[in-house]
Order: structure tokens, then C-alpha cells, then sequence
């Protein structure tokens, strides 16, 4: 009786969990045929599987565990196999530690393992605690040639392989690059500010008239600044956001985005800034780069090719926004002396781009969904 | 460039969060303790599990043995809130359950695991396998009721407490009702019900006391009656059992009534528990205090290394954390909303109506708008926020 009544205790109950189940962290990092391993296990868990208060007495000092250390390399060394193309790893411990997470005291077992060769692809198995604890999950952290490959070992899947491959540095700078070049492309707010400083670049302004530009090299000029300037400065504040040096509230910077591509099109309507557009172009190109850093956070930076990714990424940027310039001066050139590019191009493009810039200002600072881009 | 938002966002709290990890170290003296464990291994339930774990390990395939280990287990799990137990109790009873024609106790062993884990389907399906072996077990119906009245099937949770009536005692019977009763627009009654219920019975013991109390303090809550909640919140805890449940409730209570300071006084010693710290963290910043820092960073922390193991378990929690810390109304909405997939208790509901609320999404709300038509759940906070809504969306 009493019994069933606990049992709708605990129905009652069963949302208030104190902690979380049990977790080990376990990360590999291979270099050539040497692989180096931390692996953090729970003190509680240990202390089911081998026991480690010698004293009875609720409380695992120091001392317990330090006198258990060769138990227990030997007990996790045991619940962990690596094989390179197929030939086992012999792991072999090299240091214990100390470490406390989200959930309580760990210990920290570092171990190396080597390989008879650097592996083409790895194998790795894990069985700690499952034997006693069907929840247990193995938290690994794989790093490669700087990229790190996260996954979770669990009962049911206990054997995980992984194709290493030839992950050159060349190659990761290029991925970075193509994602510079991808999220410039579809980053239709730095376009239409890019396109609005531009869009007069072919034009002269005198005496409250836009007139051609005579020749091909002032337009160069004049696209060469604006472009540069939007550069050192995006690049400045990307490198100094990603790097963690500056963090600024997303919602300012997406509202600050949106703002300058606002003013940048009202420029064009209402000219205020007229051949120093390039000034306009730094000063809020600090903005965007802010802009651009909180893509570069979503794929995640290498921590040991921090500076080779943070250069791929900005170097992607520039040349899709060259790309971009390249496709866009010829043709405004050749377009420059018609009615179509002044009344259309310019003044309606800017009108509309203030419009959408408007809407997008707008949703960003209060948070609305007006239109979703 | 939308989704630039929430990446900016997690921008400046991943940084934040990364600078704060702790660091591998050696202890200077070998006196240090590194970790507390639930109890001491000399006192009596070290004793009697360190006596359960021997018997079993004498004959490991002896079902009856494994099963009063997996029990102890799970009960430990529930009094200690530490799901490692769960764990552990499912691995002894791993052998029987995997077997092509499991034994009915290790069916319903297997059901509490898996609803534990809010595989509530599954472990329906473990009950139902258990009552065509042996329908006689009071256990199977509880449990049934318990898990459908999450789903908020009550039609479902009372034909369970109907095949529960022949098997147990009056009192059992009256609280499987009542359960229901307080969530179908029947508040009253079932108050009435348990509180005549609790005087025919002084003998009871405290922790079918500390049950009904806090049922009747919930119940109270939902009629409007403040003082008399805190009465009978205040009766169970002076019943002196540890309790995470009545404290969550008390704590959300004195929050509702803009009494954060005594949230704290009874939430400060329960850092340990991420439900009781939510709720700590949420009294601390409402009354101003700059504790609430610290413990904002330890939530994230602890949401982090749940999200790293892939858990879905706490998304109402985290929702919560979401609206109230993060100022995230729209991540809020998606965790809340998810979340009432799976459970559909008043207070997922009453989360879900909130973030939508906040990020006036109102069609996110629908579900909980329908399930508090068609229960007919009365409590006046719920009803204010479906109001709000209703107008919102209008």
C-alpha cells in the first residue's frame, strides 16, 4: 500500500531532477600516429563501479583517489579500444587529475595511445559503465588536423569509426573561404548597402544634378575606395569580434545594419555625403563586420587554425563582394548617360532599398516579423 | 540575415560561457574532498543497498533479487532527485526485459524507466503488455493514471483509476480522483475530497501526507485562495521531508504572489537541484538581488552539458530560462512548444502561453488554449494569460 502511494509520490515528482544522468567527456586529439586523450569520469560513477570512499564516511577526498589511480586507469583503460586501419592502439596512462563540472568532482585521466602508423581511418569502442548503467553516455570531442568532430557514445551504440582523410590546411582554408564568398551572397543587407554607395559611384553631382562620369577611371576610383574602406573596416571589427575581444548585443548590431543601409540609400535620394562616400563606408562598414562574425561563430573556429580560418573567411567576403563589384561597374558604366539608369536605377533602386532597409530596421529593433527575407 | 539574431546572441554568451570553464588541477593536500556523496556508505540506506547489490551480484539471474535492487534504485533516484539511479536500476533489469517475453515486474520496472525518460508511449505500451499477464497488480493502473493524466487524457487517466478501485484502499482512490478532478474544472471537489480524505486518516504517513498537502495547496491556488494555499504549502513542509516537488510549487507560488524575497530565504540552500535553481535565479532577479548573476552562468552551464548528452528532459525549464534570463522569447516559444508535445501539464501549458505571449506568436499557443477549453482547468494566472492571447490574436 504504502508503496503505491510512493509511486504517486514520485509521480508527482518525477520533473524535479537535482542533477544530470551520468556523462564522461572524452577527448582524443590524433596527430600522425600519435594519439593524446583526456578523458573526465565522474567521481560518483567511479565510486559505483570500483568504490573509492575507503572510509565509509560520504566524502571522497584527495587521498581516496589517489590511492586508487592505477585502479582505475586500469578500469576506464580497459572500457576503451582504439584501432587505427584496423590495427589496434595500445593506450597507456599518463597523468591523473582533477577537474569539477556542471554535476560534481571528475577525474581527469590523461592517456596517449600509439598507432602503428598515422591512420587513414579510426575506430573507436566504448563500454564504461554501461554494465551497470544503461544511461551512461560517452560525451567524445575527436580532433583532427583542427577540426573537431563531436558524437555520443551510448549502449546502444557503443563502436564508432571515422574516416580521417587528408584534411590539409589548405584545404580547411579554402572551406572557410567558400563560406566567406556563400554568406556574403546570401547577407542581402551588406549587399544593398555595398550597392547603394555604389550606385551614384558612375555620377557626378553638380549643382543639384547627377551627370555622367567622363571617364572609366574616376568610377574606378571612386567604386576602389568605398570598396577598400568597407573592407579594412569589416575586417577590423569581424577579426576583433571572433577573436572575443568585443561582443556587442546581436540586436544593436542587426538594428545598426539595417540603419546604415537605410541612411547609405537616403543618401542617394537627399545627397548629403557626396565624394566622400568612402567615409561612410568605413564607419559603417565597423557595423556589418560585426555582422559577419556572428556567422563565422556559427560554423566555429578551429582553436589551433584560429588566425588561417579567421583570413579564409575574410578573404571569402572580399572576393564575393568583388565579384559583386565587378558584375555591377561594367554595366552601370555602360548605363550611366541613360534616363533609365538615373530615374530607375538610382532613385528607384534607392527608394526601394530605403523601403525594405525600413522594414527590416524596424522588425530588428522591436523584435517584430514583418516580411521574412 | 534573420538568423543572424540568435547567432549574435549565443556570440556573446558563448564567450562568456567558454572563459568560465574550469581547468584540469592537482589538490594540494590529500585531506581535500573533492565530492559528497547522497549518503555514507556506514549509514542504514548505504547499508541496505550495499546488502542488495550483494545478493544480487551472488545470483545475478535471479529475477526477484534484481528486481528488489532496481526498485531500491529507483526510489533512491526519486528521494535523492539523482537519475543515475535510473540508470542503474535499468541495467539490472536489463536481462529480463530485453527477453523476448519479459516477466510482468520487469515490464512495469521498465515503464517507470522509460517514463522517466518521457518515453511515455513506450512505457504506456510496457503497462498494457504488464495488465494482459496479470491485470490484478494496483501498480500497473497507478501508473497508467500517471502518465495519461501528463498527456492530459483524462478520459483515459479515470477508466485507470476505475480498474484501480477494486484494488486498493479507499484513500489511493480518492487521491487517483481527485488527481483528475482538480484538473477538469472540478478544483473544488477534489479539495474538498482530500482534505476529508486526510482528517478520516491521522494515521497516515508523513509522506502520503506531504502528498496530499501539497495537492491541496495546488488546488487551493487554482480556486483563487492564496492564504489558504500557503497554509497547507507551510503543513507540508513542516512535515520535515526532503522534498523538491512542494518546494518548486511554495517557490512559484511566492513568486506569483510578488514575494521573491521569501523565495529566496526558501530556495538558498538548493543550488544543487537546476529546478530549484531556476526558480532561486528567477526570485533573485525579481527582487533585485546581485546573486542572480551567478546563478544565471551556473544555469547555462547545466543547460549546456544537457544539451551536449542530447537530454530533452527540462524544456520547460529551459523555456522558462529562455523568457525570463535570456530575454529569448522566441526560443522560448520553440522549447515550450516542443515541450508540450510530450508533456501536458498545467504548467507546461501556462509556460507555453507565457513565451507566446511574449513573442506574440499567438497561434503558438493554440494547444494550450484547446486543452484549457476542453478540460475546462480552472486557476485564474491561466486564465488571464488565455485571455491576453485570445485578444492578442484578435
Amino acid at each position: 500500500m504504502s508503496r503505491w502511494l510512493a509511486l504517486l509520490l514520485l509521480l508527482a515528482s518525477f520533473a524535479v531532477q537535482a542533477h544530470k544522468p551520468s556523462d564522461s567527456y572524452l577527448r582524443l586529439k590524433i596527430d600522425g600516429a600519435q594519439v593524446s586523450g583526456q578523458w573526465d569520469i565522474a567521481l560518483r560513477d567511479l565510486e559505483q563501479a570500483i568504490g573509492l570512499d575507503a572510509n565509509g564516511d560520504g566524502e571522497i577526498t584527495w587521498g581516496e583517489l589517489r590511492a586508487r589511480q592505477s585502479d582505475i586507469g586500469a578500469y576506464a583503460l580497459a572500457r576503451l579500444s582504439l584501432s587505427g586501419d584496423g590495427e589496434n592502439c595500445p593506450l597507456r596512462v599518463s597523468a591523473h587529475q582533477v577537474d569539477h563540472h556542471s554535476d560534481g568532482a571528475y577525474e581527469v585521466l590523461r592517456f596517449a595511445a600509439e598507432c602503428a602508423a598515422a591512420p587513414a581511418a579510426i575506430e573507436i569502442g566504448y563500454s564504461l559503465f554501461f554494465d551497470f548503467d544503461a544511461q551512461h553516455k560517452g560525451l567524445l570531442n575527436l580532433e583532427y588536423q583542427g577540426k573537431i568532430q563531436s558524437l555520443v557514445f551510448s549502449p546502444g551504440r557503443s563502436k564508432q569509426r571515422f574516416e580521417l582523410g587528408e584534411m590539409s590546411s589548405f584545404r580547411q582554408f579554402l572551406s572557410y573561404a567558400r563560406e566567406g564568398v556563400w554568406h556574403i551572397w546570401i547577407g542581402y543587407d551588406h549587399i544593398l548597402f555595398l550597392v547603394s554607395l555604389l550606385l551614384p559611384a558612375v555620377l557626378l553631382r553638380e549643382r543639384k544634378h547627377w551627370s555622367p562620369v567622363a571617364r572609366f577611371p574616376d568610377a574606378f576610383w571612386d567604386v576602389f575606395k568605398i570598396v577598400t574602406s568597407f573592407t579594412v573596416a569589416h575586417s577590423i571589427t569581424l577579426s576583433l569580434a571572433a577573436l572575443g575581444v568585443i561582443s556587442l548585443p546581436s540586436r544593436l548590431v542587426e538594428s545598426a545594419i539595417a540603419a546604415s543601409v537605410v541612411l547609405a540609400a537616403l543618401n542617394n535620394l537627399l545627397p548629403v555625403v557626396g565624394g566622400r562616400r568612402w567615409v561612410v563606408a568605413f564607419a559603417f562598414g565597423l557595423i556589418h563586420g560585426f555582422g559577419f562574425a556572428s556567422v563565422l561563430t556559427e560554423l566555429g573556429l578551429p582553436r589551433d587554425a584560429l588566425v588561417l580560418a579567421l583570413v579564409g573567411f575574410n578573404l571569402g567576403v572580399e572576393g564575393g563582394q568583388l565579384t559583386i563589384v565587378a558584375a555591377f561597374l561594367p554595366l552601370a558604366y555602360a548605363l550611366r548617360e541613360s534616363w533609365f539608369y538615373r530615374r530607375v536605377v538610382l532613385f528607384g533602386g534607392s527608394i526601394a532599398i530605403v523601403t525594405i532597409a525600413m522594414i527590416w530596421l524596424l522588425e530588428r529593433a522591436l523584435n517584430l516579423k514583418l516580411i521574412t527575407p | 540575415m534573420r538568423h543572424l539574431l540568435p547567432l549574435g546572441f549565443a556570440l556573446i554568451l558563448g564567450f562568456g560561457s567558454g572563459a568560465a570553464m574550469a581547468a584540469p588541477y592537482t589538490p594540494k593536500s590529500d585531506a581535500e574532498v573533492l565530492e559528497r556523496l547522497p549518503f555514507k556508505a556506514t549509514a542504514a540506506e548505504g547499508r541496505e543497498l550495499r546488502a542488495l547489490r550483494r545478493a544480487h551480484a551472488e545470483q545475478p539471474q535471479d529475477l526477484e533479487r534484481a528486481l528488489a535492487l532496481a526498485q531500491r534504485y529507483f526510489d533512491l533516484a526519486s528521494a535523492e532527485g539523482d537519475p543515475r539511479y535510473v540508470g542503474y536500476a535499468e541495467a539490472v533489469i536489463r536481462p529480463w526485459s530485453s527477453a523476448a517475453a519479459p516477466p510482468v515486474e520487469s515490464l512495469i520496472m521498465r515503464a517507470l524507466v522509460r517514463q522517466y525518460r518521457h518515453e511515455f508511449d513506450a512505457a504506456l505500451a510496457d503497462l498494457g503488455r504488464a495488465a494482459e499477464i496479470d491485470p490484478e497488480i494496483a501498480k500497473i493502473w497507478t501508473w497508467r493514471a500517471a502518465i495519461l493524466l501528463v498527456q492530459a487524457d483524462y478520459a483515459g487517466a479515470r477508466a485507470a483509476c476505475a480498474r484501480l478501485a477494486p484494488l486498493a484502499s479507499a484513500l489511493l482512490n480518492t487521491s487517483c480522483n481527485a488527481a483528475i478532478d482538480a484538473r477538469t474544472g472540478k478544483a473544488e471537489q477534489a479539495y474538498s475530497d482530500l482534505s476529508a480524505a486526510l482528517a478520516r486518516r491521522p494515521d497516515a504517513g508523513p509522506e502520503l501526507k506531504l502528498w496530499i498537502q501539497t495537492r491541496l495547496a495546488e488546488a487551493a491556488v487554482q480556486l483563487g485562495r492564496a492564504e489558504l494555499a500557503e497554509r497547507h504549502f507551510k503543513a507540508g513542509l513542516a512535515l520535515g521531508i526532503t522534498d523538491g516537488y512542494i518546494l518548486a510549487a511554495y517557490a512559484d507560488f511566492l513568486l506569483d504572489q510578488g514575494r521573491p524575497l521569501d523565495a529566496v530565504a526558501l530556495l538558498k540552500d538548493w543550488e544543487r537541484s537546476d529546478v530549484l535553481l531556476l526558480r532561486l535565479a528567477l526570485s533573485e532577479q525579481a527582487a533585485g538581488l546581485p546573486s542572480a548573476a551567478a546563478h544565471v552562468k551556473m544555469l547555462q552551464e547545466r543547460f549546456d552539458a544537457s544539451a551536449l548528452r542530447g537530454d530533452k528532459l527540462h524544456q520547460q525549464d529551459e523555456a522558462r530560462f529562455h523568457l525570463a534570463m535570456l530575454g529569448d522569447s522566441k526560443g522560448a516559444v520553440r522549447l515550450a512548444a516542443e515541450n508540450y508535445r510530450v508533456q501536458r501539464e498545467a504548467s507546461d501549458a501556462r509556460m507555453l502561453m507565457e513565451a507566446a505571449l511574449a513573442a506574440r506568436d499567438y497561434a503558438a499557443a493554440q494547444p494550450a488554449l484547446d486543452w484549457m477549453k476542453s478540460s475546462g482547468y480552472e486557476d485564474p494566472v491561466c486564465e488571464k494569460l488565455a485571455q491576453q492571447l485570445q485578444a492578442g490574436a484578435n
